[in-house]
Parts: C-alpha cells; sequence; structure tokens
C-alpha cells in the first residue's frame, strides 16, 4: 500500500469482520436495512449518501456511491445538486458559526 | 441502391441519414468497417475478459448456473414470438446492441421470410408477437404484419424508439396503432434530457417527449389495455438498470409534472455486452468492470424468467435464435439438424432445444434480471 487511501479497500470492506465478525455482521444488517426501499425510496437514499460522502469527505463512499446513484437512476445533474446540498450545508455550518464568533467579539471588545 | 435512394423510395418524407430525421451520435459498426461488426470478434473480446473467481478459476455463465444450484436452461412454455423485421434505424444510438442505423439497408427481412414467420406463428400457442428492429416501422411491411398478427388474435407489441413517429410518414401511425390495440413498448434512457441526449444523440428527448404527446392524444397510457404505452429504460453507462418497481412512481410523477405525460409501466433492462455498446464499454475501459460487476450481481432467482425460455426470435433473414441477443451475437438456435429457419420450424424439435448460453447471459442474471419484458426477479 502506497498511501493511506487504497482503492481495493472498498472491494474489500467486507473484511473488516475478520477483527469482529459478530460486530461487523450487527453492521451490515443495519447497513442494508437503512438503505431499502422504505418511507423513502432505495434512490434518495443513495442521494443523501452521496452527499454525506461529500460532506465526510470519504472516497470510498464517493466512489460507492457515485455507482449507486447512477445504477438506482439518478442523473449526473440530480447528483450535482446532491452535492451542493452537502456543500451549502457544509458552508452555512461554517457560517452560521460566526455568531459564536461575534458573540465572542462583542463580549471580549469594548 | 445508396440509403438516401432507398429512404425516398419508401417515402418516408425525409432521408433517413439527415439529423431532422433522427439524432446520430455516432454510425454503425458496419459502415465504420469496424472488427466488432463480426459477431465472431464480439465473441472472442468477450472470451478475453479476465473473470476469475475466489479460487482462480475462469468464470462461465452455465458453470455459475451449475454452482448456484440452477442447473442448465431449459426451454419453458413458448409465450412470445420475437420477429425482427429489419436493422434500418432513423438513428443510430451509442448503446445499440443491434448495430442498427440509416445505412443498414442490407438487413431487411423479404416478404417472403415475413410470410414464413406467420406460418411458423400458427404452428406455435404463442399469445404474443413483439415486434423489433432497428426501428420496426420503417419496414415497408410493417403495418402488414401488424394486421396479420392482430387477425390471428395476437398482442401485438411494436417496440419503438419514439422519434421515428416524427417522421412525416408517420404522423398517422399512433392513431393506427391504437385502432389495433397494439402495444407500444419504447426507448426512453431517462426521464430527463441530459442522460437521454447521451446516449442517443442531442434533440433525442425533445423528440421523444413530443412523440409520447402524440401517443397520449390518441389514448395512449392511460390505463387503456388496449393502448398499453410502456417505457423501456436502460443504463446510460456501465452500471445495472434500477430496480423497476422503485423507479416507476418516479418516472411516472416527473413525466407528468414536467410534460404532462402518462404512460402505464416501465420496464428497466440491463445493457447487454454487445455490439456498439460492447464497444463502448471496451473504448471507455469499463468492460472488465462492467462484466465483473454483472457476474457479482448475478441472482439465481433471475433464471427461471430469462426471455430464452418462453421467446422465440426469428432474425430479418428467418433464422431461428433462443433470444434477441443470441440473434445479434449469430448464435443460432441449436437444433437437432443444425441451425434452424423459420420455413422448416418444427415446434416439437424447437422444444427440445438446447439454449446456447455464453457469458453475455450475465446481463440477463445481474440483480433484478432483465429480458424484453423487463425485470425477471
Ligand atoms: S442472453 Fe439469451 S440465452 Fe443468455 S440468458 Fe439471456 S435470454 Fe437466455
Amino acid at each position: 500500500m502506497s498511501g493511506y487511501f487504497d482503492p481495493q479497500h472498498l472491494a474489500d470492506f467486507t473484511k473488516i469482520g475478520e477483527g469482529s465478525k459478530e460486530l461487523a455482521d450487527k453492521f451490515f444488517s443495519y447497513y442494508g436495512a437503512v438503505f431499502a426501499d422504505g418511507a423513502l425510496t432505495a434512490r434518495e437514499k443513495s442521494l443523501i449518501a452521496l452527499a454525506v460522502a461529500h460532506a465526510v469527505q470519504c472516497p470510498y463512499c464517493i466512489d460507492a456511491y457515485s455507482n449507486d446513484a447512477l445504477a438506482k437512476g439518478a442523473d449526473q445533474e440530480q447528483m450535482t445538486e446532491a452535492v451542493h446540498v452537502a456543500c451549502a450545508i457544509r458552508g452555512g455550518a461554517s457560517l452560521v458559526h460566526g455568531l459564536q464568533m461575534m458573540g465572542h467579539v462583542k463580549k471580549a471588545g469594548m | 441502391m445508396t440509403i438516401d435512394a432507398i429512404s425516398e423510395a419508401l417515402d418516408y418524407g425525409l432521408p433517413l441519414s439527415s439529423d431532422d430525421a433522427g439524432p446520430k451520435p455516432t454510425r454503425s459498426l458496419r459502415a465504420r468497417r469496424e472488427p466488432l461488426a463480426d459477431t465472431s470478434a464480439q465473441l472472442r473480446r468477450l472470451a478475453e475478459v479476465e473473470l476469475i473467481d475466489a479460487n482462480g478459476a475462469r468464470i462461465e455463465f452455465e458453470r455459475t448456473l451449475a454452482g448456484a444450484g440452477c442447473g442448465a436452461l431449459l426451454p419453458a412454455a413458448l409465450e412470445v414470438f420475437q420477429i425482427n423485421i429489419g436493422k434500418l434505424c432513423n438513428m443510430t444510438c451509442r448503446h445499440c446492441h443491434v448495430d442498427a442505423g440509416p445505412d443498414r439497408t442490407d438487413a431487411m427481412m423479404t416478404r417472403e421470410t415475413i410470410d414464413a414467420c406467420l406460418w411458423a406463428l400458427d404452428k406455435t400457442d404463442a399469445h404474443t408477437v413483439d415486434i423489433t428492429g432497428g426501428a420496426a416501422e420503417l419496414h415497408p411491411h410493417f403495418r402488414d404484419l401488424v394486421e396479420a398478427c392482430v387477425a390471428r388474435g395476437k398482442h401485438v407489441i411494436d417496440r419503438c424508439n419514439l422519434t421515428v413517429l416524427l417522421l412525416p410518414r408517420f404522423h398517422d401511425l399512433p392513431a393506427w396503432l391504437a385502432e389495433r390495440g397494439v402495444e407500444v413498448v419504447c426507448s426512453l434512457p431517462h426521464y430527463r434530457r441530459l442522460s437521454t441526449d447521451r446516449q442517443r444523440g442531442d434533440g433525442t428527448y425533445e423528440k421523444s417527449i413530443e412523440a409520447l404527446r402524440r401517443l397520449n392524444a390518441v389514448g395512449y397510457g392511460k390505463g387503456d389495455p388496449r393502448r398499453r404505452l410502456t417505457l423501456m429504460t436502460n443504463p446510460v453507462g456501465a452500471f445495472l438498470a434500477p430496480a423497476q418497481a422503485s423507479a416507476e412512481p418516479e418516472w411516472k410523477a416527473a413525466l407528468a409534472r414536467d410534460h404532462g405525460i402518462a404512460f402505464d409501466r416501465l420496464i428497466a433492462l440491463n445493457n447487454m455486452p454487445i455490439s456498439r455498446y460492447l464497444e463502448w464499454l471496451d473504448a471507455s475501459g469499463n468492460l472488465a468492470a462492467y462484466m465483473q460487476r454483472l457476474v457479482d450481481a448475478f441472482n439465481p432467482a433471475a433464471v427461471d424468467g430469462v426471455m430464452c425460455r418462453n421467446t422465440i426470435s426469428i432474425s430479418w433473414d428467418g433464422f431461428v435464435y433462443d433470444c434477441d441477443f443470441n440473434q445479434m451475437l449469430d448464435l443460432s438456435c441449436a437444433g437437432e439438424g443444425g441451425p434452424m429457419h423459420v420455413r422448416d420450424f418444427d415446434p416439437a424439435a424447437f422444444a427440445r432445444r438446447r439454449i446456447v448460453t455464453r457469458r453475455h447471459c450475465f446481463g440477463c442474471t445481474a440483480g433484478a434480471g432483465s429480458s424484453c419484458g423487463g425485470a425477471t426477479a
């Protein structure tokens, strides 16, 4: 392995069960249930996952959910809008903390 | 005869080679004299892909079936009589597994073969006749064939690329099909413009929407079983088709909201690694990964519903195949005395045939499965 991120890790994800099969089984069964059609469709969940993958900046999840969203019938425009949602929330979250900063400035300043 | 001379003789109202007649993002393999125009080159390319299982053994379809306890594919009762009346088309889509296009005047079913198909049809209990192409409507005997099948009480399907309905010659066709209760199964890769035009060429989406409006206007897509409008989606790229049941409500809502268009059902098909789609997979560096994706998604529950079990597929030159895909790879039906021709059709021998399979068959059994009728599992 030549770096921190190895694309093969995505294909090998289930090998995480070698350390603790019981916990891995619980995780993967929960994971499967989360992404099944429910009150939200599997396609909507895939787009949410794609947006979250960008927010948490996980290259494995970006790879997996780019392909998964396409296979669930999403198109590039819809996927790009999902990424902008992540971007808006990340940006907005930083900006709204600016009010904390302003509180500190007001308290400490004259 | 040149393509334009033929279009003129058949009087479509526009030369088929023009962009106005239909978008053309590419040209047929045959017109470009590509090696893959030869089906044996396609089979060789598919066989070359390195598909190895965890034990290092070569992955082959029949072995995978056996490993899953499915046994060999056996013919079931014959339900669908599929006739490919020619490869002539007004479009030249990137993913076409038929290698159709405006230049394919070499592959048009003769009147004699059409009559042989009807003779063979009468020897079967098939309830459905599925007419396909190319753009089947361009064939000079298309309407005669439809009439003959309707007169026999068959459910008739016209596989339609939508844009063909905009040719001046076909303005009356939606009403004509509606009067005869023909189901129209239309290709629309996506309910949005970007993906549709990427696969089938700029302007396809707009033309397809207009064609759907014309079909709606004569009663198609509103729940009437004699005016059934089915949309057919297939992936725009190297991934599997979406789950049909989950995609259908979304498609219905989106087309109603964006264009006021209604349709009856959505079927979702995987792309088969054949012909121009095979060419695209290879050129884009996706071939091995796509084949692996099909193998990884092998679903034993999809096996029973594959089309080769309940369908007979006849090529433009009258040969009998297990399915449309085997037809496009020239894998003719393994009858007792070699390839079968429709003029010698023997239902009992056909029912005893051995279905021919190769690696492309993984396309039918991946995920929810895929056949001309949509998902199989
Ligand atoms: S490609 Fe044809 S023969 Fe192979 S599984 Fe599909 S329908 Fe059957």
